[in-house]
């Protein structure tokens, strides 16, 4: 039997993934298990953050730096929110829409004005981060900031086979993320908006051409990013909480998904969470002190064999 | 590799190579008593290159750390010099070759956590080499690292190349941070101190100031001669166009590679500057931050031209010392911030574009040759 390159690459992936899980299902199957929940969860929180990122990069080839910015404004609005009302779902709300607020204003009065100067506008996003993070650092100063999860979701869910018990707030986070995929997927193919925006991806300048406000789909699809971020921090600062420098360990992970996964395609972020998520709680369960060397090697295979990600198209 | 390259380069490049890119970059005197002479090629060169301004910044240099104070000559002299050498290795690629890398800091860090590992620190991880031996082999892992992360990063291009190598070093800070058996993770080295030869400590600050101009200087002169050099100036229509130079017959990811290989040996040497600078080095030295602000310093600075990168150093290093009095000191970032935005909006090419743009309106004759990859952008 022949086999196709692509066959090739699931059995050479595949063998050493399938020996390690045999083994640690028979060496402590309850470890195995919790660690591929707090994987998936990680990697929904992952996936939030990074669709963002990558759909507007898709559209704009505009590398947002200041991603991470946005995920930590959305995560301490949500959190004076919550503070102030404690109601949940409106520091949800309030994150989102700061955020998206912060990402719409920057579209129009900074990046709009440098349209196609890929370059330029990244080191600007760098600059607004940099100015972004001292502004949070000032008013928030470096204390760790924690929110407390809605009633309705704190504390465990019993009785799970194998695993026994699993916190119901990081249960919530895998149905989140589903819940945004399926959002984000009914929104790019089945709404009118969602149609332009993926013209845009495949061609900005016929999709000018055929009479649609081009500045209109910009703005609003770097809102839903930026929004997405601010919503990924909101929920994010219960389970991670909220420290200066939460905004670049997210900005990282957003390149390494959208660079895994393919940039610009949301399946491709989800793949990319996916893989980044299971590789970065498996690391630090089974091999705490290289567990970044995991990541590491997954990015530097996907690049030296898929330089346009797994799911990449040729720009 | 380095070398055979270049020759085979150099065979190829006579045809293609237009004599105008020398000349755009070289001020015309209007006597050469040399031109039809048989005078030495160097007095030649000197006599065409020099110019008043670069022998009043010569002996301003020199003269420097005698007239100010030892805090003037170490924070802000040598600093400026060790972080403006690892600037200069962004500008360098950045500026002729292309490639925006934030991994320089990385490379940096490899080297100075090589040169902790290999020679002597307060811990004992450290091996303990006689200190040439450790600089030795510090410099070369560091530099096949750049060689590595550039053979790994080739194939992208302008933004994605800017996130790999982003991704790259924050991978490194992270595997630092994390591990303790190599890296001694949180903690780092302590203690890394230049050795003291010929009984000079040279850890004072004036001889210190004086190792940091001359590598500086050193590096300065090398990026000179490399960007005239027939690998130099390929890579230059590397970074203009690709294609054509694909179709001409250049090997683009080896001139790519190649100028990732002597950037991180630029920035190789600026790591070891500034491990026995700092006396230590920890994650923190790695970190993103530190990532983004050689960047900004490059910018800063201007990618134009390789002195942008001590320009920017040096206004790097004023605004973070006196931060302080300007506004609070834990605001450095702000202030930085602000100043790199307000110079990303308004100039083209940092403070050199700023310079060349003044001196124009006021008809001032010393200006900065534009790089060819500004004129793309507008």
């Amino acid at each position: 039997m022949k086999l196709t390159d692509r066959q090739w690459g699931l059995l050479i992936v595949g063998t050493p993934i399938v020996f390690f899980s045999s083994w640690a299902i028979f060496d402590n199957p309850r470890l195995y298990f919790v660690t591929l929940l707090n994987g998936l969860t990680l990697a929904s929180l992952y996936f939030i953050v990074a669709s963002g990122f990558t759909l507007v990069f898709g559209l704009m080839r505009n590398v947002n730096l200041a991603h991470g910015s946005l995920y930590l404004l959305g995560g301490y609005v949500g959190f004076m929110i919550a503070e102030k009302s404690g109601w949940w779902l409106l520091a949800v709300a309030g994150g989102f829409l700061s955020a998206a607020l912060a990402g719409l204003l920057l579209q129009v009065f900074v990046l709009r004005h440098m349209q196609g100067q890929e370059l330029r506008q990244t080191m600007v996003t760098i600059g607004i981060s940099i100015v972004i993070a001292d502004l949070l650092l000032w008013s928030f100063t470096a204390q760790v900031h924690q929110m407390d999860p809605p009633i309705w979701l704190q504390g465990p869910i019993r009785d799970i086979p194998l695993i026994k018990a699993y916190s119901a707030y990081r249960l919530s986070l895998l149905v989140f993320g589903i819940a945004i995929g399926i959002l984000l997927w009914w929104m790019l193919t089945k709404t009118k908006v969602g149609a332009m925006i993926r013209a845009g991806v495949d061609d900005r300048h016929m999709l000018e051409a055929s009479g649609v406000n081009v500045n209109f789909v910009f703005a609003i699809t770097f809102m839903l990013g930026a929004g997405l971020a601010g919503f990924g921090g909101v929920i994010g600062a219960v389970e991670l909480s909220m420290v200066p420098g939460e905004d670049t360990r997210l900005l990282l992970a957003s390149l390494i998904v959208v660079i895994v996964g393919g940039m610009g395609s949301v399946i491709g972020a989800a793949v990319g969470s996916v893989i980044l998520g299971l590789a970065e709680t498996y690391g630090l369960a089974y091999a705490p002190t290289y567990s970044v060397v995991f990541t590491f090697v997954i990015l530097v295979l996907v690049l030296a064999f898929r330089p346009r990600g797994i799911l990449g198209r040729p720009a | 590799m380095n070398g055979h390259m270049d020759r085979n380069i150099g065979l190829r490049s006579q045809r293609s190579e237009s004599p105008k890119i020398h000349d755009a970059s070289r001020p015309t005197s209007l006597y050469d008593p040399y031109a039809d002479s048989n005078a030495p090629r160097w007095l030649k060169f000197l006599w065409r290159n020099l110019s008043p301004r670069h022998v009043f910044i010569f002996i301003f240099l020199i003269a420097y750390p005698f007239i100010v104070s030892p805090f003037f000559t170490f924070q802000v002299g040598a600093q400026s010099l060790v972080l403006g050498l690892i600037a200069l290795s962004l500008t360098f690629l950045g500026g002729y070759g292309g490639i925006v890398s934030l991994a320089q800091m990385s490379i940096a860090g490899i080297a100075g956590y090589s040169l902790a590992i290999f020679g002597s620190s307060s811990t004992d991880i450290s091996l303990g080499w006689p200190w040439w031996v450790a600089l030795f082999f510090s410099i070369l892992i560091a530099t096949g690292c750049a060689l590595i992360f550039g053979w790994l990063s080739v194939r992208t291009e302008g933004i994605y190349t800017i996130m790999i190598t982003l991704a790259f070093g924050v991978a490194f800070y992270y595997l630092v941070l994390q591990n303790y058996s190599l890296f001694n993770g949180f903690q780092g080295f302590q203690k890394v101190y230049p050795p003291q030869v010929f009984g000079v400590n040279w850890r004072d600050p004036i001889p210190f100031y004086f190792i940091a101009l001359f590598t500086a200087f050193f590096g300065y002169l090398s990026i000179k001669w490399v960007i005239r050099s027939p690998f130099g100036i390929a890579l230059q229509g590397v970074r203009d166009n690709p294609r054509r130079m694909e179709a001409l017959g250049f090997n683009v990811i080896a001139h790519r590679v190649a100028a990732y290989g002597f950037g991180g040996l630029i920035a190789a040497f600026g790591g070891v500057l500034l491990v026995w600078y700092n006396g230590l080095i920890t994650p923190g030295s790695v970190n993103t931050g530190w990532q983004i602000n050689i960047l900004v310093i490059a910018v800063l600075g201007g990618m134009g031209h390789p002195i942008g990168a001590f320009v920017g150093a040096v206004v790097f290093v004023l605004l973070q010392t006196f931060a302080i009095d300007i506004i609070d000191r834990e605001r450095f970032n702000l202030v930085i911030g602000t100043v790199f935005l307000l110079i990303v909006l308004f100039s083209d090419d940092g403070l050199l574009g700023v310079w060349t743009k003044l001196s124009k309106r006021f008809g001032n004759k010393i200006d900065f040759p534009q790089s060819a990859a500004q004129t793309q952008r507008k």
